[in-house]
């Protein structure tokens, strides 16, 4: 699958209309200029070669160099914005499938009932709001008038902690460095509130189908007539067996987590791969583009074989 | 009822389904009226030219300007009306391309079968698993900014969205025995397809077009958030809300509250509308 999703991309990039060398030189650059530029690039060559070129390179982990700022080599620059991505990703899961799980579990246990239409009507009202006009409403009211929390960045500028991971969470608790942590925290909430209350719409509905299936079995009647508590019946024994589709589905949000990642990450001054990804954009440094893209590819590749596997592993029925 | 176009009729007189489904509909299509003559409506209710500086910078709302003004002095609610016409446009024509694309690729894969389905099959999954927004982001970043172009690139997301879903129901439209019976009596292959199998999947097409259609929205709205989209000065939301980011820590509120409330209510219509139709058009569902 990443295999396809690299030609494709290759292609998208290559041969769509618009060239790269006009787009940095400028309509008016002299011929000569602009072969040579191309002759720099090496997009000169005829399209088989280039693309076998980089698929050599991709496999050694060489994505190339930049156009700007010192030429640095482009896998080594999304090593360093990677992490700020990774952290807001797991912040949001967690926001995500707390309030999802949980709402969409209350929502079929009363079914039919206002507390259902609520939430669902919640469910699809959520997942309307463009999430980067959402993050703003939330900048607005907890960042600029309650001023309880920052609305840019990952942490304060004198706080960052020097680590190894790259996640300024673990790296604060590493170096036992509290007030860092409690920073990073502080930066982490709205961020991940946003991105995480946007998508966790469609894990209310998905928990609720899942639960109601889920509840009309015998096991919960079996359950219900040992005389178990109803949040015992409803989360240790119901939520338990729908989880396991509810799984699945974020192996496959996972997509939806990073196109709303790029959003967030705008909005938050977040210097993740999103902001990465656009900040090359605006200079037109076309292989880092290429390199973010095709990093996001292996990233929701590397994903959905994650999810496979940890699904075979609570499934014993599924074997590969 | 009558206005949705495309729809057989008989679908929806053969039982009027009771719940809240319908009124989901009905919430839809009265939200998209509304912001649709809205749109029409732009150049004689708007207040202002909203291209045109009309007045002080960052104002807030009054009687003389309903919704405040923008930061070189522009009328936020003249903006907000013209705005609906440029996210209304790009997501036509998007999600026109991206239905007649995919639509037709996963009539003729899904009937053929064979080697071409695979390819084909494995190509729109490897897209339809990849960020829709990252690939159009990259996509417009290529083709440079403008209408016709961020078209382009949102349609080329989702026409795997078309493809699998119609290549499904042919798939399984296909053994049906009426068609059968339609290929027993000798009946031309574009006939099969076309009156036999297309016919029957026109409910779930009309479906995922409304629901697609919010979708598109929502990703016209962030492409020209991200400076991806229609120049300036043209009134766009998206465009708007990135401009009114810059003046949020100053606490200008008008400026991103109405072009962000005025996409929630496109997109909810749409969604609303989806969802009702949905569960209208597909009665299995309507049992759980």
């Amino acid at each position: 699958m990443i295999f396809i999703l690299l030609s494709i991309i290759f292609l998208v990039l290559r041969v769509m209309p618009g060239d790269p060398v006009l787009a940095m030189l400028g309509d008016k650059a002299p011929m000569s200029q602009i072969q040579e530029m191309r002759h720099r690039l090496g997009i000169d060559r005829p399209l088989y070669v280039q693309f076998f070129d980089y698929l050599f390179n991709l496999l050694r982990g060489n994505l190339g160099n930049s156009l700007i700022w010192g030429r640095r080599p482009i896998a080594v620059e999304i090593l360093e914005h990677f992490p700020a991505t990774l952290e807001l990703t797991i912040g949001s899961m967690i926001v995500m499938l707390l309030v999802g799980v949980f709402t969409g579990a209350q929502s079929a246990y009363r079914r039919d009932s206002p507390t259902d239409y609520g939430l669902r009507t919640f469910g699809i009202l959520i997942y309307s709001i463009p999430i980067f006009w959402f993050g703003m409403v939330l900048q607005l009211i907890f960042g600029v008038y309650l001023k309880w929390l920052p609305i840019a960045g990952r942490i304060d500028p004198f706080l960052t902690p020097r680590g190894i991971t790259g996640l300024y969470t673990i790296d604060s608790l590493l170096a036992g460095n509290i007030l860092s942590f409690v920073s990073t925290i502080q930066h982490l909430i709205l961020p991940s509130l946003t991105l995480g209350l946007v998508l966790s719409g469609i894990f209310t509905r998905l928990t609720r189908v899942n639960m109601l299936d889920i509840l009309r079995q015998d096991f919960v009647a079996a359950a219900r007539a040992r005389g178990l508590k109803e949040t015992t019946v409803l989360y240790k024994y119901a939520l338990r067996n729908a989880f396991i589709p509810i799984l699945t589905m974020i192996g496959l949000q996972f997509a939806l987590l990073l196109a709303g990642a790029v959003l967030t990450e705008t909005t938050f001054s977040w210097p993740g791969m999103g902001s990465y990804l656009i900040e090359r954009i605006s200079y037109r440094d076309f292989p880092a583009i290429q390199g973010a893209v095709v990093f996001f590819a292996a990233l929701v590749a590397a994903v959905s074989v994650a999810v496979d596997m940890i699904y075979a592993y609570l499934d014993p029925r599924i074997r590969y | 009822m009558k206005s949705l176009s495309g729809i057989p009729a008989r679908l929806l007189l053969r039982k009027v389904p009771k719940g809240a489904e319908v009124y989901l509909a009905v919430a839809g299509a009265v939200l998209l009226v509304t912001v649709i003559s809205l749109t029409f409506l732009a150049p004689y209710i708007a207040p202002y030219n909203p291209i045109i500086e009309v007045g002080p910078a960052l104002q807030p709302p009054s009687s003389q300007y309903p919704l405040g003004t923008d930061h070189l002095g522009r009328d936020v609610y003249s903006r907000v009306l013209y705005g609906a016409i440029v996210a209304l446009e790009v997501s036509a024509i998007s999600v026109l391309l991206s239905s007649i694309v995919g639509t037709v690729l996963g009539l003729f894969s899904g009937y053929s079968g064979g080697k071409m389905d695979r390819v084909f099959s494995m190509v729109m999954d490897s897209v339809y698993a990849f960020p829709g927004l990252i690939l159009a982001i990259a996509i417009a970043a290529m083709m440079g900014p403008g209408l016709v172009n961020m078209s382009i690139a949102i349609a080329v997301v989702y026409i795997p969205t078309y493809f699998r879903m119609i290549r499904g129901q042919v798939l399984q439209t296909r053994e049906q025995l009426y068609v059968e019976a339609a290929r027993a009596l000798g009946a031309k292959n574009s006939t099969i397809l076309f009156r036999y199998i297309f016919a029957n999947i026109m409910p779930s097409l009309v479906v995922v077009l409304s629901l697609n259609v919010a979708d598109a929205i929502l990703t016209e709205a962030g492409l020209s958030y991200l400076g991806l989209g229609i120049p300036p000065p043209t009134p766009d939301w998206g465009f708007d809300l990135s401009k009114g980011k810059s003046y949020l820590p100053g606490g200008y509120w008008w400026m991103i509250t109405f072009p962000g409330i005025m996409i929630l209510i496109v997109v909810l219509g749409f969604s609303l509308l989806g969802e009702g139709l949905n569960e209208i058009l597909s009665p299995r569902l309507r049992e759980r």
